[in-house]
């Protein structure tokens, strides 16, 4: 296999990203990158089946347009990682900022502990197949999946008493769905979303997900096929229809 | 867009500017190199008794002449000089930073102010609005402003910041979006020990404005962050609220949260709503605030604006972003980020 590894220690995001571009075109199979700190845009509109090794804290807006590399980062996240991704990977070693998987497309993001705000913000999907997914270990804060209009969230609040406790769950929602392990307080949920019954079916559908996101992390994915769900989903597909039009 | 850092160590131990200035740098994308500043607590132990204001004279002439005898009316000027500043290739020098050790004396008081620190609120408040060519940037004690248009390196080589020693520092990475960027209009925004950073827009100021002023505050800063400074002191101070209920006051829970809150905790919050509505901080914000005792970190009720907590041992960091903290500490602990709302505050320990 084909690997270059670049040291990013004290490295301007703009070289280190044009470095990363130009290992794709050459060809590596394997990019790792040690002593990141804070470099945005790492791995943004890269395409291919590159695996990009991130030793360190990426900056803000990793992966953003990315269309098909697989990035393990052993480390936290800041804000926007998956920003409006393509297909792909993210798995993320560790916590990450706000609105995670902003806008995003396709592909998948795994988070192992926490997120910020407005996680999964503005997601969307195109028909049944290209439909971005993001999973969070941990627990996520307010406005979880706001103004999301297609795609998957799933949190399965390992280590917490509750999966979610933060107000605002999928406000505005108008398509995909959100998926929380366990009970979740009526009044956390946001303007225009609503419950679902989580039926056997939707267990099924989502379990490669599951193992897939348990297979990364290591952990045994049998206690998150054999639980609750809540499965939250959009009231209607227009929430703000009768705020901002006259019928 | 702004990127801003606090940081205090519990124990007073001090820490040189330089690693903030690196940290601070580290976030030059938050910024366009319209204004970059420092606070710095614990730099001035030899004048520790006096107030230190630092001015921004646009001569030495006239504006001068009107402090000096400003201040002589309240007290005396036990010393004074320039800031020692090296001129830097981005960074146009457009005024002239000056700095007193200035005490206010009792027998001018008498009758006529209650407190030293309402002596130089009332001076910070008269020069600022009324005398052209000077600007009071910082009033605070044993602390200093340090800050310019320009981008955080430069400011901080202008102003030599790595010569500082301070047990707490502020430092703040300017994008003014809708106001005008000019030295007065960097951050931290001072009154006496309280010192702001700000990322964000306070969609409220008008009202914020208002309230103040109402208590003789005057602002003339021609921007929003600068009324934080005056409600601190306002509701801190002059109200004797804790840091806590400060930001209960400026950034309240939800009406239906404080709703399922226990009876007693419900009454409180609802007291301090109702009392302190026109101090109720609208629109986005993130925000670190230097007092006396310590440092309060806060953002807007519903999180527009980013804040990351880390923690080693006595010194605890506040910033936009987790890299910035591990640039001033790469053994840092306990890293994560607070709730909206969430007051972070850091106290020394004696």
């Amino acid at each position: 296999m084909k690997t270059v590894r670049i040291d990013a220690k004290d490295m301007h995001y703009t070289p280190l990203n044009q470095k990363i571009r130009a290992a794709v075109a050459d060809g590596a199979e394997e990019i790792i990158l040690d002593n990141v700190l804070g470099q945005r845009f790492i791995g943004d509109g890269v395409r291919g089946n590159t695996r990009i090794i991130i030793n360190g804290v990426p900056g803000g807006d990793l992966g953003m347009f990315m269309s098909g590399p697989t990035c393990i980062i052993h480390g936290n996240a800041e804000h926007a990682p998956g920003n409006t991704m393509d297909s792909g990977m993210l798995v993320i070693h560790g916590s990450a900022g706000d609105a995670v998987a902003h806008s995003m497309r396709g592909g998948k993001v795994f988070v192992r502990n926490n997120i910020g705000y407005r996680g999964g913000i503005h997601m969307k999907q195109y028909e049944v197949d290209v439909r971005p997914v993001l999973v969070v270990g941990g627990t996520a804060h307010s406005f979880l999946g706001e103004y999301m209009a297609g795609g998957l969230v799933l949190v399965l609040g390992i280590g917490k008493e509750k999966s979610m406790t933060d107000r605002g769950i999928g406000s505005g929602i108008h398509g995909g769905e959100i998926i929380i392990r366990g009970e979740v307080d009526d009044y956390l949920l946001g303007v225009g979303a609503k419950k679902f019954e989580f039926t056997e079916a939707d267990l099924e559908r989502i379990a490669p997900i599951i193992k897939s996101f348990c297979e990364q992390f290591g952990y045994d994915p049998a206690e998150f096929l054999d639980t609750n769900y809540t499965r939250i989903g959009p009231a209607s597909s227009r929430p703000f229809a009768s705020k901002y039009v006259w019928e | 867009m702004c990127g801003i850092i606090g940081f205090i160590d519990r124990k007073k131990s001090r820490m040189d500017g330089s690693s903030i200035k690196a940290a601070l740098s580290l976030m030059n994308e938050r910024g366009s190199g319209d204004g970059a500043g420092y606070a710095a607590y614990g730099i001035y132990p030899e004048y520790a008794d006096c107030y230190a204001l630092h001015v921004f004279f646009d001569n030495m002439a006239e504006p001068k002449k009107k402090v000096d005898e400003i201040l002589q009316q309240w007290g005396e000027i036990v010393h004074q000089e320039e800031i020692p500043t090296t001129p830097q290739p981005g960074l146009k020098k457009v005024h002239i930073p000056w700095r007193y050790f200035f005490k206010p004396s009792e027998g001018l008081m008498e009758g006529r102010m209650a407190s030293e620190n309402d002596v130089v609120t009332h001076i910070f408040m008269e020069v600022n609005a009324n005398i052209k060519g000077a600007t009071i940037f910082s009033s605070g004690k044993n602390m200093g402003v340090f800050k310019a248009s320009g981008w955080p390196e430069d400011v901080a080589n202008f102003y030599r910041i790595e010569d500082y020693k301070g047990y707490i520092w502020l430092a703040h990475n300017r994008y003014p979006t809708n106001s005008p960027g000019w030295w007065g209009g960097a951050h931290p925004f001072n009154l006496l020990n309280w010192s702001v950073v700000h990322n964000g827009e306070i969609t409220s100021y008008g009202t914020n404005q208002r309230y103040v002023e109402g208590y003789g505050y005057k602002c003339t800063a021609l921007t929003d962050t600068e009324v934080v400074a005056y409600l601190f002191d306002l509701l801190g101070r002059q109200h004797e609220l804790s840091h806590e209920m400060v930001v209960k006051a400026l950034a309240p829970p939800f009406w239906d949260d404080i709703d399922r809150m226990p009876a007693k905790e419900a009454e409180l919050n609802k007291a301090i709503r109702l009392t302190y509505g026109s101090a109720l901080m609208n629109g986005p914000f993130a925000i670190v605030v230097g007092t006396e005792n310590g440092i309060v970190g806060f953002t807007d009720r519903i999180k527009l604006r980013p804040l990351v907590v880390g923690e080693n041992g006595s010194r605890l960091y506040i910033s936009s972003e987790e890299a910035a903290i591990r640039t001033l500490d790469p053994e840092v602990k306990n890293i994560y980020t607070p709730r909206a709302g969430e007051p972070i505050i850091g106290r020394f320990i004696e």
